[in-house]
């Protein structure tokens, strides 16, 4: 079997999650993968060091969770589609380095399996900390699988995000499908679509490498290539020149974040089941979002108008879609397993427009069809 | 008017350099492009790393492949940028702060590696940017911004660390002895393996003030070289006498093979 062969495994598979993650990077072209050990991703880990070196990638255990991320970056520079693994703790040390993916504007995926504080149980506890953990201002891309197949399809979402925008992105997965087998469908590689970060086409000594078209994304050379870029976190102006200057700091910052915000529509993907004519709708994200769908089916199936808003991009946040569900429901239930924590955007956006509940459970195990239907009833 | 002669080396629009007067961080950019400059290195497949202080500010004057700014990870970087295009040459050049203090465990690991890089380590015995703090590296008894009753941690000999931890090219230099520095970081430059130039540097700003009383640059490097000994001085010296010196010179240089990931195909028979 060639490298190119074995790097896209067509056909239908019965899976490990964090194993459909791997073959989701490996389908998008991910040629270096760098992590630490840390359950429950440890499975990412041993996976990739099997198949990285049947692809021709290079696979790091690097010394803990800083050298990783640091080593991805730095691989991305050279040209290399790179990602880690972390769950939650270990996600704890890598925020430093994507504050500097961020700013430095460096294509990596993230791959992060929430788990509790201490222990290897169920949780989204961290959705607010792939938002916010980095210092300074930023956007962030954060997908949220629900599913075995999700893990492999974001994935791949995942690193055509972060070539086309310049900026790492997060799959925020969970212990319940990162350690669950279910049926996996590999497409032939023809079908998957994949994107490349732009090069430049001017000769160096011509190519200013931190000008942007108007979609505010600079081109993006490899080591190597001659351009003899000077990639610094410091303030600097298009020639890549640190500058302590307002003006030059403000506007790359502006550029920055834009390259998210501009894009939302782009980027955000919600997927709506029974919508229609719902007067209770559930928001969730990740496996919670099963029950929630199972939950709204009972309901349905006792006349009860329910519908249910599925966030497949948690960041950023699907403000038009939860507003949208927010002017044509009475209650909005916020279905979470933590002590809520997204609930926060949705009470924001749906202010004025539709009740609140929240529906919340942090020990460890996500909700039961069961707890979410009874949830439906008691705003009925 | 002349013109220095390596300025073709340099970074456009980065001069004059942003030191102050007097510091050593100069003359360690003079002697790397000097050295560069003899071996006539490729700068379009030359990678300058620098983390976060004075010395991290020597890529930045340099114009080759460059980052900059985050403090003690330049060895991560490195490893990525090497393990994925193993034909760029990469320098590093970290103070004493990045590469001992918060980067000390990257370190450690990037020597048992053997990754094949070149690091220059500008060590000043102090954090000079940020006001002249202790160092792992500022002897002891020393006063320093927050050492103000004197240093009484036992510093880092960094060059023992990396022969300990398996470098395969260990050397020091202090900022006065040129020709020997220029040798060494050609060396550095030329050997396949991890390889470390440590360069005791002054500070007169800070160090100088802190520790000595004075701001003046010239008695610090006096000062630097009467507590440097040769290897072969070192020798004669009882410990007590060489805990208080700088010993100089090319402690290691040996081939082993260099770090290429942690999964690997190899046939474990030719092992």
């Amino acid at each position: 079997m060639s490298k190119e062969n074995k790097r896209v495994l067509t056909g239908i598979h019965f899976m490990l999650g964090n194993y459909a993650a791997v073959e989701g990077a490996l389908a998008a072209g991910c040629d270096f993968f760098a992590g630490y050990p840390i359950t429950p991703a440890n499975e990412v880990s041993e996976r990739m060091a099997e198949r990285m070196p049947e692809v021709g990638g290079k696979f790091l255990q690097g010394e803990d969770e800083l050298c990783s991320i640091y080593a991805v970056t730095g691989a991305s520079l050279a040209g290399a589609k790179a990602m880690t693994a972390t769950a939650s703790a270990g996600y704890d040390y890598m925020q430093e380095g994507i504050e500097y993916a961020v700013a430095g504007e460096i294509p990596c995926v993230i791959l992060d399996v929430q788990r509790c504080r201490g222990e290897n149980f169920a949780t989204q506890a961290d959705v607010m900390q792939v938002r916010w953990g980095a210092a300074g201002d930023h956007e962030m891309i954060v997908l949220a699988p629900a599913s075995v197949q999700e893990l492999f399809d974001h994935t791949i979402r995942a690193f055509n995000l972060a070539e086309k925008y310049r900026t790492p992105v997060v799959v925020l997965s969970e212990t319940t499908i990162a350690l669950m087998r279910e049926k996996l469908v590999i497409p032939e590689p023809e079908a998957i679509e994949i994107v490349k970060r732009k090069r430049p086409d001017q000769l160096p000594g011509e190519f200013v490498p931190f000008k942007a078209g108007p979609d505010g994304i600079p081109p993006l050379p490899r080591f190597g290539d001659g351009y003899r870029i000077l990639h610094s976190i410091n303030p600097h102006d298009e020639w890549g020149g640190i500058q302590w200057d307002p003006d030059v700091f403000e506007k790359m910052v502006d550029r920055i974040l834009n390259k998210v915000t501009k894009h939302r529509d782009d980027i955000v993907r919600t997927q709506g089941f029974f919508l229609d004519d719902a007067k209770i709708v559930l928001i969730a994200y990740g496996s919670e979002s099963r029950p929630a769908l199972g939950a709204v089916r009972e309901a349905r199936a006792n006349g009860i108008k329910t519908g249910l808003l599925k966030l497949e991009t948690v960041w950023p946040v699907p403000d038009k879609e939860i507003k949208a569900v927010a002017e044509q429901a009475d209650t909005v239930l916020a279905v979470e397993m933590n002590v809520g924590r997204y609930a926060y955007e949705i009470e924001r956006l749906c202010c004025g427009a539709a009740r609140v509940v929240r529906v919340m459970k942090n020990r460890g195990l996500v909700h039961t069809t069961k707890e979410v239907y009874k949830a439906i009833e008691e705003v009925l | 008017m002349k013109t220095y002669p390596l300025q073709k080396y340099l970074r456009k629009g980065t001069l004059p350099h942003f030191y102050c007067a007097g510091c050593g961080a100069g003359q360690v950019l003079n002697y790397f492009v000097r050295a560069a400059d003899e071996l006539e290195l490729d700068f379009d497949k030359l990678v300058g790393i620098g983390g976060v202080g004075c010395t991290a500010r020597i890529p930045v004057f340099l114009d080759v492949e460059a980052l900059h700014g985050i403090h003690g990870r330049t060895l991560p970087w490195a490893t990525g940028i090497k393990l994925h295009t193993p034909e760029l040459k990469v320098v590093i050049f970290a103070g004493d702060g990045d590469a001992a203090s918060i980067g000390g465990n990257h370190f450690i690991h990037a020597c048992r590696r053997n990754l094949d890089v070149t690091m220059i380590v500008v060590n000043n015995l102090t954090f000079g940017m940020t006001g002249g703090q202790v160092a792992p590296t500022t002897p002891k008894f020393m006063v320093s911004t927050t050492t103000p009753y004197g240093n009484y941690e036992q510093p880092f000999d960094l060059c023992k660390v990396a022969i300990a931890a398996g470098a395969t090219f260990v050397s020091r230099w202090n900022t006065s002895r040129a020709t020997q520095a220029i040798r060494a970081i050609k060396k550095a430059l030329q050997h396949r393996g991890f390889s470390l130039v440590e360069m005791i540097c002054q500070c007169p700003t800070q160090f100088g003030r802190s520790a000595l009383n004075t701001g003046d640059p010239l008695k610090l490097l006096n000062w630097i070289d009467e507590c440097s000994v040769t290897m072969e001085e070192a020798s004669k010296l009882p410990e007590r006498e060489l805990a208080k010196k700088f010993v100089l010179g090319n402690f290691v240089e040996k081939q082993e093979p260099v770090f290429e990931g942690s999964s690997v195909y190899r046939n474990m028979e030719d092992m």
